[in-house]
C-alpha cells in the first residue's frame, strides 16, 4: 500500500449545527468546528446521545448539516447534489460500522470488491487481486470465499475494514467498530486502524466508548450535548 | 448496471421459493393469455374468413336506404313549404331494372370484379317432403370470381348448371331433409305460384348451417322466369382487392347509384359486436391474471426491500447512487418477468397445442370437429410486452421507495 499525496487539511468542519425537525425540535450538534489533517488518527468520545454518531454521519456525507459547512479536500459539500455526495463517498470515504454490515449473500472477497466494482476504474482481475491483498493484510487469506455467517465477529469486522479501504479512500470513518468485539479482537481492529494511518496516509476518525482504546489515537475529541468540549 | 444486476440475482436466489411463486404467476398469465388469444382469434378468424370467402365484399341490393325524393323536392331543393299528403308508394315489382347501366359503369372501375344475381323464395318438393329455400339465380362464370362457395361443394360444380336443363345446387342439409341425392328431380314452386321441375346437379357443404340448410343455386335466367322478373336482378355482388376498403367504396357506390350498397362488415355487424364482447371478456380475464402476477412481483420486491433495508444503507454508505439502488429492484422485477415470460411461452404453446388436439363435435351455426387455433407470434410478443410492462411498474414503485430511504435512519434503527 502506498501513501497518497493529499492536500492538507483533509477535512474542515465550519460551525456545523444539526437540528432534527419534527413535533419537537432536537439539536443534535451545535457550532462544531473541527479540522483533520491527512494521516491523522482521531477518536471521538463522549456519553451516549452526545452526538458522536450524528457528527460521524455528517462527516461521511450521509446526512446534511442544518447550518455550517463541511469541506473535504477543500471542496464545500453543502450545495452538492445527492449523486455528487455519493461519488465523494465512493472515492474519498470509507465506512466501518459497529455491526459489520456485510452483504450476507456475498463472500468476503465479493464484499471487499463491491466499492471497486461500483467505481469501475480497474479490470476485474485487478480488483480481485487488490481485494485478496487487503484481506490477506488482515489475516483473512483463508476466508476469501466464506460468507459472513461463516466468519467470527472479529473476522467480519476486519472484512468490513478491508472493504472500507477498497478504493483507497483519504478518510476512514468508524462508528464504534469495537463495540461488539471482545478485548482481543478490539485490539486487533485498533491496530489495523493504526496500520492504515501509518501505511496509507489516510485519516481515520473512530467513534468509541472505550477510553483506553481512544487514548491510542493521535488526537481525542470529547463531545458532550452536541458540542466539542475538549 | 451489471453490479446492480448481480446484486438483484443474488437477492432473488436467496429467496428462491418466493421468487419461483412470482415467476409462476407471470408464467400462468402469459400462458393463459397465449392460449386464450389463440383460441378466441382462431375462432374469430375462422368465422371472418368463412364470411369473407362465401360472401361478396359489397352487395348492391334492390332497396333504398332512404325513400327516393319526390320530383317536387328535387325540383325545389331549398323549398321549405312543400307538404305531401296521401302519397302512396308505386306498386312495382322489386328488382334492379336498369342494372345493365350499373354493370357498364362498374366495368370501367379498376380493381373490381362483380356478379349479378336474383334471389327469391321457393318451396322445393320431393314426394311428400317440402322445404322452403332461398334460391339464388347466378351467372356461374361471374359468381366464381366473387365467392369461393364453389370450393365448399361436396359434389358437382357451378358449370353443371349450364349443362343440365333446370339444374339446381342444394345445401346438403336441405338435400338430406328432402331425401334427394345427385341427379334426382324435384319440383320448385315460386312465391308467384309458378312451378318448375329442377334436377340436382350439385351439393354444398360450407359448414355454415344457414347456408347448408336453406340455400339453393340456379341459373339467373331460370330464377328470373320462376320469379317472373325478366330483366331484373336483386343483387350486384362485388369483390375488391382489399376487403378493408369495402365500407368506403360501398358508400361511394350508394351515393352514385342510389341503391343500397352494403359492405361485408355492415352485413356482419352483429358478428363483430359479438367479437368485441368476446375480446373484452378475454382481455379482462387475462388482465386480471396479469394484475395478480404484478401483485406477486410487487409483493416479493417489497419483501426483499423490507429485509434488505440494511443492505440499502450499506450500499449508499459505500457510494451507490439512488439510481443504482433503484436499478437493483427494477432488475429483480425484470428478471422475474422475463423468466416468467419464457416459461409462459412454453406453457402457452403447450396449452394451444392441447386445445388444437381436442376432438369434439361442434354443431349449430358452425360445424367442425375441432377447435380453431390461430398460431401467431404476435400473441407471444403481446403477452411478453404486457407482463414485462406490468412487472416493471410493479417493481418500480417499491424500488423508488427503496432508493429514497435515508441510510442514517436505517443505521440508527439497527443500532
Amino acid at each position: 500500500m502506498q501513501k497518497s499525496p493529499l492536500p492538507s487539511p483533509l477535512l474542515d468542519v465550519k460551525n456545523v449545527t444539526r437540528i432534527l425537525s419534527g413535533v419537537v425540535q432536537t439539536t443534535l450538534l451545535r457550532g462544531i468546528n473541527l479540522s483533520v489533517k491527512c494521516g491523522e488518527f482521531v477518536t471521538i468520545t463522549g456519553p451516549s446521545g452526545g452526538g458522536k454518531s450524528s457528527l460521524l454521519y455528517l462527516l461521511g456525507l450521509l446526512d446534511r448539516p442544518t447550518n455550517g459547512e463541511i469541506f473535504i479536500q477543500g471542496q464545500a459539500t453543502s450545495a452538492c447534489a445527492t449523486t455528487e455526495l455519493a461519488d465523494i463517498r465512493l472515492q474519498k470515504i470509507g465506512f466501518v460500522f459497529q455491526f459489520h454490515f456485510l452483504l450476507e449473500e456475498f463472500t468476503a472477497l465479493e464484499n471487499v470488491m463491491l466499492p471497486m466494482n461500483q467505481l469501475n476504474k480497474s479490470t476485474f482481475e485487478e480488483r480481485q487481486q487488490r481485494a485478496e491483498q487487503l484481506l490477506t493484510t488482515f489475516n483473512l487469506a483463508e476466508h476469501l470465499y466464506k460468507r459472513p455467517d461463516q466468519l467470527s465477529g472479529g473476522q467480519r469486522q476486519r472484512v468490513a475494514i478491508a472493504r472500507a479501504l477498497a478504493n483507497a479512500p483519504a478518510l476512514i470513518l468508524a462508528d464504534e467498530p469495537t463495540g461488539n468485539l471482545d478485548t482481543k479482537n478490539a485490539d486487533i481492529v485498533f491496530k489495523a486502524f493504526r496500520k492504515i494511518v501509518d501505511d496509507t496516509g489516510a485519516s481515520v476518525i473512530v467513534v468509541t466508548h472505550d477510553m483506553e482504546l481512544a487514548k491510542r489515537a493521535d488526537r481525542q475529541i470529547h463531545l458532550v450535548d452536541g458540542q466539542i468540549v475538549s | 448496471m451489471f453490479l446492480s444486476l448481480t446484486i438483484a440475482i443474488k437477492h432473488l436466489r436467496h429467496r428462491r421459493r418466493q421468487s419461483l411463486v412470482s415467476v409462476l404467476g407471470v408464467a400462468l398469465g402469459v400462458g393463459f393469455f397465449i392460449a386464450l388469444a389463440a383460441l378466441m382469434q382462431g375462432f374469430q378468424g375462422y368465422i371472418l374468413s368463412t364470411v369473407v370467402d362465401v360472401s361478396p365484399h359489397i352487395r348492391i341490393q334492390d332497396e333504398y336506404r332512404t325513400p327516393r325524393p319526390q320530383p317536387a323536392t328535387l325540383a325545389y331543393p331549398h323549398a321549405t313549404l312543400i307538404n305531401y299528403r296521401g302519397l302512396r308508394p308505386r306498386d312495382e315489382r322489386r328488382g334492379i331494372r336498369e342494372y345493365r347501366e350499373i354493370v357498364e359503369a362498374l366495368k370501367k372501375m379498376r380493381g373490381i370484379t362483380f356478379s349479378t344475381s336474383l334471389s327469391g323464395q321457393a318451396f322445393l318438393r320431393y314426394g311428400t317432403a317440402e322445404v322452403s329455400a332461398s334460391i339464388q339465380g347466378i351467372v356461374p362464370a361471374d359468381e366464381r370470381k366473387i365467392t369461393r362457395i364453389e370450393r365448399d361443394m361436396s359434389s358437382g360444380s357451378f358449370d353443371d348448371l349450364l349443362t343440365a336443363p333446370n339444374g339446381i345446387i342444394l345445401g346438403q342439409t336441405m338435400a338430406r331433409r328432402l331425401g334427394v341425392s345427385m341427379g334426382d328431380s324435384l319440383t320448385a314452386v315460386s312465391s308467384r305460384g309458378l312451378t318448375m321441375r329442377v334436377k340436382v346437379v350439385g351439393m354444398l357443404a360450407t359448414g355454415i348451417a344457414t347456408i347448408d340448410e336453406s340455400m339453393a343455386y340456379m341459373l339467373l335466367k331460370k330464377v328470373q322466369i320462376l320469379e317472373e322478373k325478366p330483366n331484373r336482378i336483386s343483387d350486384i355482388n362485388l369483390r375488391i382487392n382489399n376487403p378493408d376498403d369495402a365500407a368506403a367504396l360501398a358508400l361511394k357506390l350508394e351515393q352514385r347509384f342510389q341503391w343500397k350498397a352494403e359492405s361485408w362488415k355492415e352485413a356482419n355487424s352483429g358478428i363483430f359486436g359479438v367479437f368485441t364482447v368476446q375480446n373484452i371478456v378475454m382481455y379482462s380475464t387475462v388482465s386480471a391474471i396479469m394484475v395478480v402476477a404484478a401483485f406477486g412481483i410487487f409483493n416479493i420486491i417489497s419483501t426483499i426491500i423490507h429485509e434488505k433495508t440494511r443492505d440499502i444503507a450499506i450500499l449508499k454508505s459505500l457510494g451507490f447512487r439512488e439510481k443504482n439502488i433503484r436499478a437493483i429492484f427494477v432488475w429483480q422485477g425484470l428478471i422475474v418477468a422475463m423468466i416468467g415470460v419464457i416459461i409462459g411461452w412454453i406453457l402457452g404453446y403447450g396449452l394451444s397445442s392441447a386445445l388444437a388436439a381436442v376432438r369434439l363435435h361442434i354443431g349449430g351455426m358452425i360445424e367442425s370437429d375441432h377447435l380453431f387455433i390461430l398460431w401467431s407470434f404476435w400473441h407471444y410478443g403481446l403477452a411478453a410486452l404486457f407482463s414485462i410492462t406490468a412487472a416493471l411498474f410493479a417493481a418500480w414503485l417499491p424500488a423508488r421507495k427503496a432508493a429514497s430511504l435515508n441510510p442514517v435512519d436505517i443505521i440508527r434503527g439497527v443500532g
